[in-house]
């Protein structure tokens, strides 16, 4: 028995792949998940400040172990660091970062992507499901760039990239650009545009998983 | 001679009364003023309305005050933990409501509850199921939600240091919600790890000042939610 060949990208290589994205100097926060591995592949020479919602610019990584302190932590609930040159503040000074337009990039997981950048990301909207929301649709609404970075499709092999979201959703017309496994992605004017393929997958793979046209000259 | 010490979580909560609205500081464990919140389980009062991020992990602090059956409405941004079932049972059950609100909706609306501006538009939200049954308007061809202002009867919150005057530092990301609960509460109780004499901290370094805050109250060793519910304990 031999495992079956990984098609397109890891997990970790999608996160390597969006890093190269994030211009020097920019203010990033990064959501639960996926986005969290970014920070392991900023590339060098650039200098990014992390931001997290509940109350710090300039988070690290996580501390070494017996190290940590329980009421320095992220938007997890997960304890991190402080960088030097980091910052403390409250709730409402940090959603007015948020709102305000003062953050350059949020990357934040999917459930769905439509093609005019709508996104779904905090209910499937199952009965009995209990709501939870946080902060997702205060950073889509107020943050300069929002790239999404997901799986192209779920375990059970449905698109995630759609025509429109069934979903409820968390912000209108907000997505920017979508990293996954298979494919780089623009929300443009004009519905789904294809920024580059993963190595070794071809363009009507891509498509063939997608749920609207996918440009290929966008 | 103003001094806010009160000598005692238990007297700092004595008169908190049924259906009051209470807000709670803290983001998950980080600033949950949890010896405040055990004082007001052993005290009584119930039919309170809770205003706070989260809804408390394991069966101690905020989950614990929910599993008492004293709260009959959540106002809050996450109220899923991984590692507790207390507030899914209720919320099932009927016996509490939720209020969601997007978590910088629910920080401005208690600043705003604070600073006296009943109401404010903001974009987050808009063409969501949160924006249902909400005023909208448009400024600049852009659509925005008419939210209002939160106040409350009691804001409990957790500090890292006080002055007798009231005057509040927090703890790294602990002060979150802190800062604003203060201002939107009527009366403003803190509980901070230690107090000093009014003139022993730096004027420009005030966080919160003391106009904000009624009581202070020293717990000296305050327990950490998480250590507790890995010990897997329960209150009371």
């Amino acid at each position: 028995m031999t495992k079956p060949a990984v098609i397109g990208r890891t997990r970790e290589e999608m996160a390597q792949r969006l890093a190269q994205d994030i211009p020097d100097g920019s203010y990033v926060n990064l959501g639960i998940g996926i986005p969290e591995l970014v920070t392991k592949f900023v590339p060098a020479g650039r200098s990014l400040i992390y931001h997290t919602e509940n109350g710090m610019l300039g988070m690290g990584p996580a501390p070494k172990p017996n190290e940590g302190d329980p009421e320095l932590i992220n938007a997890g609930k997960q304890q991190v660091t402080a960088v030097p040159g980091a910052a403390y503040f409250h709730h409402a000074d940090s959603f007015a970062m948020i709102r305000g337009g003062h953050l350059d990039l949020c990357v934040l997981g999917a459930l769905q992507v439509a093609q005019n950048g709508d996104l779904a990301n905090w209910s499937t909207g199952e009965p009995g499901a209990i709501p939870a929301v946080g902060g997702a649709m205060d950073l889509v609404a107020g943050v300069k760039s929002v790239f999404v970075i997901t799986q192209h499709c779920t375990r059970e092999g449905e698109a995630k990239l759609v025509g429109k979201c069934t979903f409820p959703l968390t912000g209108l017309a907000v997505v920017n650009r979508i990293y996954t496994d298979l494919a780089v992605i623009e929300v443009t004017p004009n519905g789904f545009g294809l920024v580059e393929l993963s190595p070794g997958i071809d363009f009507d793979y891509v498509q063939e998983r997608t749920a609207a046209p996918l440009l290929r000259n966008p | 001679m103003i001094d806010k010490r009160v000598a005692s979580a238990a007297e700092a909560v004595s008169d908190i009364f049924d259906g009051a609205k209470i807000m709670f500081g803290g983001f998950g464990e980080a600033g949950s003023p949890i010896e405040l919140i055990h004082a007001l389980i052993d005290q009584g009062a119930t039919n309170l309305t809770m205003i706070s991020n989260n809804c408390g992990s394991g069966q101690v602090g905020l989950a614990a005050l929910l599993k008492a059956g004293r709260v009959s409405k959540v106002i809050c941004s996450f109220p899923r933990t991984a590692n507790s079932t207390v507030f899914p049972e209720l919320y099932r059950s009927g016996h509490t409501k939720l209020e969601l609100v997007p978590q910088g909706t629910l920080a401005e609306r208690i600043r705003a509850g604070g600073a006296g501006i009943p109401a404010f538009y903001t974009p987050s939200a808009v063409g969501t199921p949160l924006a249902e049954g909400k005023e909208s308007r448009e400024f600049a061809g852009r659509k925005y939600l008419l939210e209002h202002g939160l106040r409350a009867d009691f804001s409990l919150i957790k500090g890292r240091v006080a002055d007798t005057h009231g005057n509040i530092l927090y703890s790294k990301t602990a002060r979150n919600f802190g800062p604003v609960m203060a201002m939107a509460g009527k009366v403003t109780i803190v509980q901070v790890g230690e107090v000093v004499d009014a003139g022993q901290l730096d004027p420009e370094s005030i966080v919160t000042p003391g106009i904000f805050v009624d009581r202070v109250v020293a717990i000296a060793n305050p327990a950490h939610e998480s250590e507790l519910v890995a010990a897997g304990a329960s209150y009371p």
